[in-house]
């Protein structure tokens, strides 16, 4: 039976995948950010996943306002690099398990998460900042991965409590697959920021701190916080938090804290956390 | 169920990307969303004013666009911020020559007040 053996909630900022390409890695305004994700990289390579689901958005790069869908799920052998606006960055193809996708989403769709499925799709910031920041991947990746896009940039979008209970669904969904496979969950985005108007740049710390508290020992009071109890706090893009809510809500809440840290130099609280599964 | 935006409340300095800013800015996000294709990046380095002429675009959208007035494009035409940056690598202004424009402040004094701004 696949199971879920650990979920990790981290930011998925653009500048940091940039960062990490001019290999700034050291410098001293960056090093703290990377230095944080060296310990969930060697937890990954003990916890030896056969695939990360990683719960994220797009920001237009596969996607537009034409046709955004409010929740999907990649269902395709590979996932290219996404060209954003300024070229693709140089990172292999991001494998797929096409079989464990379909499996997904058809008892995601049966149990009522009506995901739109995606066959062709390339993968962006989102997706990849978490990920080449937690996995080697030279000269390929050492996981597969189910990508799964939730629209946290135009209103309406799905309420906390309906992307916490995808969560629940999702974990419903890999313990009906019959398959052995380890499964690690990512839920992406925030934290606080606003990339708006004359707040542009806000930032709470406080907010950010409590959330990474409270996502770990109380994930349903995070469940109860409008869009705009968000957005009133932590600026209107750290609406994205939602994304992990579902990565919590397939977690059960029998778990080790492994790794956990805050930093927020420039315009986003950037923040980590990694959940071990105890049983 | 629990309301999820309070319309009568309005957050200050922030505008809300709903379906109203996105109908509104329909135009010059697709615009903008044409640069994550490197010949149609190409084509406006090469001719921008031919670039936009191939577009459906406003002449407001058309003057913000020649005066690299981001705020414009964001706030009065319902650009996305996500969309909005994809022409930085054609105008050469990222995300916080953007957000200084938004703010009314310099990309120097916005740099001024952020915690470590050589993670930029
Ligand atoms: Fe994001």
């Amino acid at each position: 039976m696949a199971k879920i053996v650990g979920g990790i909630g981290t930011s998925h900022v653009p500048s940091i995948g940039k960062a990490y390409d001019m290999g700034q890695q050291e410098e001293p305004d960056w090093k703290p950010v990377f230095d944080a994700y060296k310990p969930v990289q060697k937890w990954l390579a003990e916890l030896k996943p056969d695939v990360a689901i990683v719960v994220y958005n797009d920001h237009g790069s596969s996607m537009f306002f034409d046709k955004y869908p409010t929740f999907a799920i990649g269902a395709a052998e590979t996932y290219p690099i996404g060209d954003e606006g300024w070229g693709p960055r140089p990172l292999p193809d991001v494998p797929g398990n096409p079989d464990f996708s379909w499996h997904l989403a058809e008892e995601l769709v049966y149990n009522e998460f009506d995901m739109t499925i995606c066959q062709e799709l390339s993968v962006e910031h989102g997706f990849l900042v978490p990920m080449n920041l937690c996995f080697p991947h030279e000269p390929s990746w050492p996981v597969k991965t189910v990508p799964i896009a939730i629209n946290v940039i135009q209103h309406p979008l799905p309420t906390a409590t309906r992307c916490y209970k995808l969560g629940q669904a999702i974990r419903q969904a890999v313990e009906a697959c019959e398959d052995d496979l380890r499964v690690v969950i990512f839920g992406t985005g925030g934290m606080s920021h606003q990339l708006n108007g004359t707040r542009f740049g806000h930032l709470n710390t406080e907010f950010d701190n409590d959330f990474l508290d409270k996502i770990e020992s109380d994930p349903i009071a995070l469940t109860k916080l409008t869009h705009q109890d968000i957005m009133e706090d932590a600026g209107a893009e750290a609406v994205e938090l939602i994304m992990w809510l579902t990565m919590r809500g397939a977690l059960s809440d029998d778990l080790t804290r492994v790794h956990r840290n805050y930093y927020a130099p420039m315009t986003t609280g950037m923040g980590l956390i990694a959940l071990e599964e105890n049983a | 169920m629990a309301t999820q935006r309070d319309k009568s409340k309005t957050i200050p300095g922030t505008t809300i990307f709903d379906g109203a800013e996105s109908r509104k800015g329909y135009r010059i996000n697709k615009f903008a969303m044409s640069f994550t294709k490197s010949e149609n990046r190409e084509a406006f380095t090469a001719d921008e004013e031919a670039y936009m002429e191939s577009w459906d675009l406003s002449d407001p959208e058309r003057q913000f666009l020649r005066d690299r007035d981001y705020r414009g494009l964001i706030e009065e035409c319902g650009g996305n911020i996500y969309m909005i940056m994809k022409l930085g690598t054609c105008t050469g202004h990222g995300l916080y020559h953007v957000g200084a424009q938004l703010r009314g402040q310099t990309f120097e004094e916005f740099m001024e007040t952020r915690n470590a701004s050589g993670a930029r």
